[in-house]
């Protein structure tokens, strides 16, 4: 059996109904992939790791896997996530969205987590589209492209998630692709590591209702387009803005140190119990 | 805390929900249930459990319901405004049987409505605010005691049935101050959820058991599983199968609907020789409780079942006042959410009279006095 195989079959749950429900093409498949990869090489057991996600084609990855595993609603993952690692603060909760799911509806639940800084791992699969729903735009669809909901050109302009979650705090934002699969893994990893709010944004390809309907070719094209369109963050730093536009930056865009949440609720539990001086 | 204490109706949840064993409180301010959290955030580190404001009322049930996957006894409290941005997860916490205690202080609506007067408008929200049908507890309170006990109460059924309980207070009960005597943890049963005793290869985390409640496995204790708001199947997986889906619900109902005997409550005044019969509950109890006494002072027959139980509806209760009683007199603040539900039990046997005042005011003992002397009369 290869290595991929046996990794596979070491953390998909085996009582689950396949198949998944995942078009051909689809990139989510990957960063799941990726992330069985990072919890594997940190040597995280099965037990210590919940994997909790919202709503859509990202929402219904963590069913597939032997973790503790939670499926919330609709832009609320965040959320739910911070009231477990809180009870349990030894359990590693990440969780996994979609752009629709992170930004648009849980917009506001993402800006306060990077905020708060509870030390929870998010990772959003950025497909520019509401899949599961047959192809609208959404919050991260660029300008001028097409969906079922501008079917003419989207007059919106797109959020850009990495950069949002470094303006609204958290610790560690990466941004990967699913074609650059090595650094997706150890993008996931170190966030996973990071102690407190970390944040892999991957843009991941949705051939199906976002590539047909924008002309943008099959899985493998739009992965090509990913190749040829991503500037890792130490060339985008030579770069003038310019040379920018239309590209993404790849890699690690911040990493720092910021006391986390559960730390600083340890310090207001001794001033309540009358011991320390809560600095 | 114990002992004799002058508390406040939002006080006495928060220490009804510590002596009930809850550690984990989030939830956003609103007025009039704002103590609640203020309290929260001052007690609950003193016990070392967690306190967290989040950035809306749908996040902190969120958080919530998270908290108690996770182990612990997890409440949040609001008022209507709130209360409705709540009603989102509340629902999932129906259809993934995760226990939690949600408090709605009720006030004047609809939208932002009257914040600092008290209503009881959310009755019919509590039970189908929502969406699918499903089953639910809730529990209204009259008094800085009923407050306390309530609360425990609330957090007792959660835990034995797996679902969330709401518990209605009015912003009269919420902000009122009474004498309260906080009995010592001896004194207070407390119940904790089912737990798997088997080893979690054999655990089936939607089991059917006899009582219909399958035991609870908190994550990160080797019974890893899945939990959706997708209707699922016995091991937590979403179906689409007819033959998973009617025994799914079939069960969801079932340990509410066996049960009912176990979660009523409600107090008769007076009531076995009651010509008139008040029901009432939340802070219009007190005053409908004035009237039947000064009733009875004037040599009238009058009587008042108090509901502690709203949702199942208190229907035993109900039919013996319907049965004794030649009218049954239904004051509330609100156009009539109550009274429906003593019709539809009544079937016509006793005259069913309402009384429903909306102007940001109580109901008074004089205007109960008086409605009672009208309908006899």
């Amino acid at each position: 059996m290869k290595e991929v195989t046996k990794l596979i079959h070491k953390y998909l749950r085996h009582d689950k109904k396949f198949p998944h429900v995942w078009c051909p093409g689809c990139g989510i498949g990957i960063v799941l992939g990726a992330l069985i990869r990072a919890i594997d090489r940190l040597g995280l057991s099965k037990d210590e790791v919940v994997l909790v996600s919202g709503i859509g084609c990202s929402g219904r990855m963590p069913v597939y896997v032997d973790f503790n595993t939670l499926h919330t609603t609709h832009g609320r993952a965040l959320a739910f996530a911070t009231g477990i690692k809180l009870v349990k603060p030894n359990l590693k909760v990440i969780v996994v969205m979609g752009d629709g799911d992170a930004l648009a509806i849980g917009g506001n639940h993402f800006i306060h987590a990077a905020r708060r800084n509870v030390d929870l791992t998010a990772i959003i699969i950025n497909n520019h589209i509401y899949g599961m729903t047959g192809g609208q735009f959404s919050p991260t669809t660029p300008y001028g492209m097409r969906a079922t909901t501008s079917p003419y050109k989207n007059i919106e302009h797109a959020f850009r998630i990495a950069e949002l979650a470094v303006t609204a705090g958290a610790v560690f934002v990466g941004r990967g692709t699913v074609y650059h699969a090595r650094m997706l893994d150890s993008l996931i990893e170190k966030a996973i590591q990071k102690q407190g709010f970390g944040v892999v944004e991957v843009m991941s390809p949705c051939p199906v209702q976002y590539g047909r309907i924008n002309r943008l070719g099959d899985a493998v094209q739009m992965m090509k387009w990913q190749k040829e369109n991503a500037v890792p963050v130490e060339r985008a730093k030579r770069l003038p803005p310019e040379e920018l536009d239309g590209k993404f930056v790849i890699g690690v865009l911040v990493d720092r140190e910021l006391p986390i949440y559960q730390e600083e609720y340890e310090k207001v539990i001794a001033l309540a119990q009358g011991r320390g001086d809560g600095g | 805390m114990e002992g004799e204490v002058l508390l406040q109706g939002n006080e006495a949840v928060v220490e009804g929900a510590l002596a009930a064993g809850c550690r984990f409180y989030a939830g956003y301010p609103i007025t009039p249930s704002t103590e609640i959290a203020e309290a929260m955030a001052r007690r609950l580190p003193q016990l070392g459990g967690v306190f967290i404001q989040m950035e809306d009322e749908i996040a902190s049930i969120a958080a919530v319901i998270g908290a108690s996957l996770a182990g612990a006894k997890a409440m949040t409290a609001t008022s209507g405004p709130g209360f409705s941005l709540m009603q989102e997860n509340l629902g999932f916490a129906c259809v993934a049987e995760v226990p939690c205690v949600v408090v709605d202080v009720m006030r004047g609506g609809p939208s932002t409505g009257l914040p600092t007067s008290p209503s009881q408008g959310d009755v019919m929200q509590a039970r189908w605010g929502t969406h699918g049908d499903h089953p639910i507890i809730v529990l209204c309170a009259s008094s800085v005691k009923e407050c306390f006990y309530l609360t425990v109460r609330a957090f007792n059924l959660s835990e034995k049935y797996r679902t969330p309980v709401i518990l209605l207070l009015d912003e009269v009960v919420g902000h009122m101050r009474e004498k309260l005597r906080i009995p010592s943890p001896e004194e207070i049963e407390v119940v904790d959820r089912p737990r798997p005793t088997m080893p979690p290869e054999w655990y089936i985390p939607y089991e059917d058991t006899p009582s219909g409640v399958p035991p609870m496995a908190p994550f990160g204790e080797g019974y890893r599983y899945h939990v959706t708001g997708l209707i699922h199947d016995i091991r937590g997986f979403p179906t689409s199968r007819p033959d998973e889906i009617g025994p799914f619900f079939e069960r969801l109902f079932r340990k509410i609907s066996r049960n009912f005997a176990d979660i009523h409550s409600s107090e008769a005044f007076q009531v076995e020789d009651a010509e008139v019969v008040v029901i009432a509950y939340g802070s219009v109890a007190r005053s409908a409780k004035r009237a039947v006494i000064e009733a009875r002072r004037e040599g009238i027959r009058a009587g008042l079942l108090k509901l502690l139980t709203i949702w199942p509806f208190e229907k035993p209760a109900v039919e013996r006042a319907a049965s004794s009683a030649r009218v049954l007199l239904v004051p509330e603040m609100n156009m009539g959410q109550i009274s429906r539900e003593v019709k539809r039990v009544n079937q016509g046997r006793a005259k069913v009279v309402t009384l429903n005042k909306m102007d940001s005011t109580l109901i008074t003992p004089q205007e109960i006095l008086e409605k009672i002397k009208e309908v006899l009369g």
